[in-house]
């Protein structure tokens, strides 16, 4: 094995003979023909600077994804329809996820590679997404021809229909970030007038009363533009019959504002319209950098690659033809290749068919198919060209349902209500009591001012840091996170996380790391175990089934030939001149009937078996390895506490044998991804609170259903979409820093609401005895908020226990490219 | 001091000008993507590709 790495991709290069090519004047040899193309075509356009400023090795697409006749389907107009936006000047526009961006190196290389093509208008590529945005003139260049120079370059594309709530994200963004800069800009004009006031600068009352003219005129956007998603907070509550913490803040500033408005007018007592202003700003301020995490967070994870391939190969008459797949209709009879993954529900037309199932069951292991049994959209074909025929298309398959179930379960979630808004609601009670009696008292004291105190009452008693308490720690708290890999993705995901009683974790690709490996070798006929497994590497290099991973390349391989998959058997083939079959017992033996030995079969592994023609060679027991920290996350967890579960869709043997290597007694297997639903609420129906943590597109139900969810970064996108929370490190580790850091971040918000009280319990005597001065007021307030602030940023510290280096600084474009990679056959 | 009724209104002119400056940029996209263009910069585009055939 040569031991300099492929320079475009990074894998390693064969040992005899690898291709080369010339790049920026030195010759670099690289892994494969692909990889030499790719890199020749860099060259030839004078592109090299890419290779010193890229992050690391990058992709490169395989031969299929390189012919142009592979994305000839995508000018069909009914495939256009789908992810293409038709612009009224005769433009189109479309979105795709690229697999196998990384780092803006690959944003550069493509703008400037594709940005020179006629017909081209504009591409724009984001590298932490990796999506690009493309708009082309249909009438100069075809979207197929842009494609296959995309897939030439490395990148292979994939159509991506940004989905409503994306859309819904930036609309949001935009417009906080509008009312932000309102709120800020008029903010500092209303101080400056406010200081001038407070001064009494030029004793003038015609001067003092038009800076409180202009102080209005600027303030009343501030309160009425910038805040009004406190009004309609505030009021969508007290309709839905619940004070959140909207209805203190509405009535503080609305209050200031009415207040100051009448004084203004009337020409006595006091304006608080700076108060008014700053209040809002501070507040907008805290909530659109919560916004800008949790989106960044889900822009990260949350893209929502196609599951089901967009073209379908239809046989009519014979003749296969390339069509979009919904186009598909009931009984159409289609051909899938193997590697593909099949575009929709159907039966199984050809002999024998073996497809991963990975899909319902969570497992990565193929099942074998006869002629006439139902196939599912979605499962990976692993051997042949198969072929069925179209029962369920579109919305209508077992994939869609699935989808569906999500929606269903996230709907029946457990409602969190804010630990802030249990605060704020009494606090509205309490407030709104304070003034009324207060107003009452002045009343009968000197009730020509009984108004003016009791609306001073209602600015003083302004909840600014009650508001900000929770914003600030759970922003923080966020970011922090964020550096160890584990991205939130909803609000209340932190707070659940703090009082769980119950984790349930998936099996595979969660617990373990889903990646078959030998664990044990027995040998017949005086074999030693490196002979066989270095037999079993050589068959197995020519498979792409899922257990052929297990088999790791190591040294030069002996020379294979003939090599001959049978479904649901095995793999026949010579390997140095000698034929051998490698699968499972009865087929490794079927050249001698009745083999002399019967190795005793142990439930928790799988068996791979090698056979010669003189019988059996070797016995090969398959074990899934433990993901990194996973002994040491459910040994913390369980002391503290907690009880964990497995729920799993593998067998029992398996799931039993982690168990016990991980000391948890509760587990359960074989489980279809509704019935995974129904444990958790039925846990959830015992009065625990459970955190679930899964990575499959079977455990999406489930992860939408659980009171905190948990999805691996590596796992599928519809897992992450329906989880609360994306671990996009390969270790579990982080899961319990998550946990201990949402426990410290309820400490330092029940602090921070509890100062927040406090400081309102000194101000309400002041204003209520009528001695505070709008200026104390504004000072009071920002000084609490501060404090409130300075409490949160101690979360930014993680503790060093926790804190597991860096860890992530390639957090964003590697488990990106990782997740792209997953679901197999995506771009198909 | 009566100059403050002129420089005040002034004021206020030049900050509805900010805003709406703002307004325009946040419509446009020039906020939605802040990581990318801080590095474009940073790239070399000085090599330009050769006449194709």
């Amino acid at each position: 094995m040569s031991a300099t790495p492929c320079y475009h991709c990074g894998a390693p290069v064969p040992a005899q003979s690898p291709p080369t090519a010339t790049v920026a004047g030195q010759s670099q040899t690289l892994c494969s023909e692909a990889c030499a193309r790719t890199a020749a075509l860099i060259e030839a356009r004078g592109l090299t600077e890419f290779y010193r400023f890229r992050d690391g090795p990058t992709g490169t697409a395989s031969n299929r994804d390189t012919d142009s006749q592979r994305w000839q389907p995508f000018d069909r107009p009914a495939l256009q329809n789908e992810f293409v936006v038709r612009r009224p000047d005769g433009l189109r526009e479309a979105h795709l996820l690229l697999q196998g961006v990384r780092c803006a190196a690959c944003t550069w290389l493509i703008e400037s590679a594709l940005g020179a093509a006629p017909g081209l208008k504009s591409i724009s590529v984001d590298p932490l997404t990796t999506r690009a945005s493309l708009c082309w003139d249909p009438q100069r260049v075809a979207l197929s021809e842009l494609l296959a120079q995309l897939a030439r370059l490395g990148y292979t594309p994939v159509p991506y229909t940004e989905d409503a709530t994306e859309q819904a994200a930036r609309q949001e963004r935009r417009v906080a970030l509008q009312r932000l800069i309102v709120a800020g800009l008029g903010m500092m004009q209303v101080m400056s007038f406010a200081v001038a006031l407070y001064l009494g600068a030029w004793r003038d009352p015609q001067i003092e009363a038009y800076l409180r003219l202009v102080s209005l005129l600027v303030s009343t956007p501030v309160v009425f533009y910038a805040g009004a998603p406190f009004f309609s907070g505030a009021w969508a509550g007290i309709r839905g019959g619940a004070l959140g913490m909207d209805v203190p803040v509405a009535l503080a500033v609305g209050g200031a504002w009415c207040a100051s408005v009448w004084n203004t007018f009337v020409g006595t007592g006091e304006v608080y319209f700076d108060s008014a202003t700053m209040f809002v700003f501070f507040l907008s301020a805290a909530r659109f950098l919560e916004m800008t995490g949790r989106h960044r967070a889900m822009s990260l994870t949350g893209a929502m690659a196609q599951h089901l391939p967009r073209v379908a190969t239809r046989l009519v008459a014979g003749q296969a033809t390339q069509v979009g797949v919904m186009e598909l209709e009931k009984g159409d009879r289609i051909l899938v290749a193997p590697g593909q993954t099949l575009p929709a529900d159907g039966a199984l037309l050809s002999e024998r068919a073996s497809v991963d199932e990975a899909l319902l069951t969570g497992e990565s292991r193929p099942v074998s198919r006869r002629r006439g049994d139902a196939l599912v959209a979605g499962s990976l074909n692993t051997d042949q060209v198969l072929e069925m025929s179209v029962v369920r298309v579109g919305a209508d398959t077992l994939m869609a349902q699935i989808a569906r179930l999500v929606g269903d379960a996230g709907a029946r979630k457990p409602r969190l209500v804010e630990i802030a808004d249990r605060v704020a609601s009494w606090f509205v009670a309490a407030v709104l009591l304070a003034a009324a009696t207060v107003a009452l008292v002045w009343w009968q004291l000197a009730p020509e001012r009984a108004f003016e105190i009791a609306l001073a009452v209602l600015v003083v008693t302004c909840p600014c840091a009650l508001a900000l308490a929770t914003p600030a720690a759970f922003t923080v708290a966020t970011t922090s996170l964020a550096r160890l890999g584990f991205m939130v993705r909803r609000r209340g995901a932190l707070q659940n996380l703090s009082r769980i009683t119950d984790m349930v974790f998936d099996k595979t690709g969660t617990l373990t790391d889903g990646q078959p490996v030998v664990a044990d070798i027995q040998t017949w006929q005086s074999w030693s175990a490196d002979q066989a497994l270095a037999v079993a590497a050589a068959l197995e290099s020519r498979s792409s089934h899922p257990l052929a991973k297990a088999f790791p390349v190591t040294g030069t391989l002996p020379p294979v030939a003939e090599v001959r998959a049978v479904p649901g058997a095995g793999l026949e083939g010579s390997v140095a001149g000698r034929p051998y079959r490698i699968g499972t017992e009865a087929f490794a033996t079927a050249w001698v009937s009745g083999s002399a030995s019967t190795p005793d079969n142990q439930a928790a592994q799988r068996q791979v078996y090698l056979g010669d023609a003189n019988g059996l060679l070797a016995r090969f027991g398959l074990a899934e390895q433990q993901r990194e920290g996973a002994r040491q996350l459910t040994g913390q967890l369980a002391r503290s506490g907690l009880d964990l579960r497995i729920f799993s869709g593998d067998q029992a043997g398996p799931v039993s044998a982690l168990a016990d290597t991980l000391g948890i007694t509760h587990w359960r297997a074989a489980l279809q991804p509704p019935e995974k639903l129904a444990a958790v609420e039925q846990l959830q129906g015992q009065g625990r609170i459970v955190a679930m943590v899964g990575d499959g597109i079977n455990d999406s139900p489930v992860l939408a259903g659980a009171d905190v969810s948990i999805a691996m970064g590596s796992g599928t996108s519809l897992a992450q979409h329906s989880a609360d929370c994306v671990l996009m490190s390969d270790s579990l580790a982080p899961v319990w820093a998550a946990r201990e850091v949402a426990r410290r971040t309820l400490r330092i918000v029940r602090q921070n609401l509890a100062w927040a009280v406090a400081y309102n319990l000194v101000a309400l005597p002041l204003a209520a005895t009528g001695l505070l001065a709008p200026w104390m007021a504004a000072l009071g307030m920002s000084a609490s908020s501060l404090l409130v602030t300075g409490n949160a940023l101690r979360l930014a510290r993680l503790p060093a226990s926790l804190d597991a280096g860096p860890a992530t600084s390639a957090l964003a474009a590697e488990p990106v490219a990782a997740c792209c990679k997953k679901p197999a056959g995506a771009a198909s | 001091m009566t100059i403050i009724y002129v420089l005040i209104p002034l004021g206020l002119m030049l900050l509805a000008a900010a805003v709406w400056a703002f307004f325009w940029a946040v419509r446009n996209g020039q906020f939605d993507d802040l990581e990318t263009p801080a590095w474009r910069i940073l790239m070399d585009d000085d090599s330009k590709p050769p006449p194709e055939g």
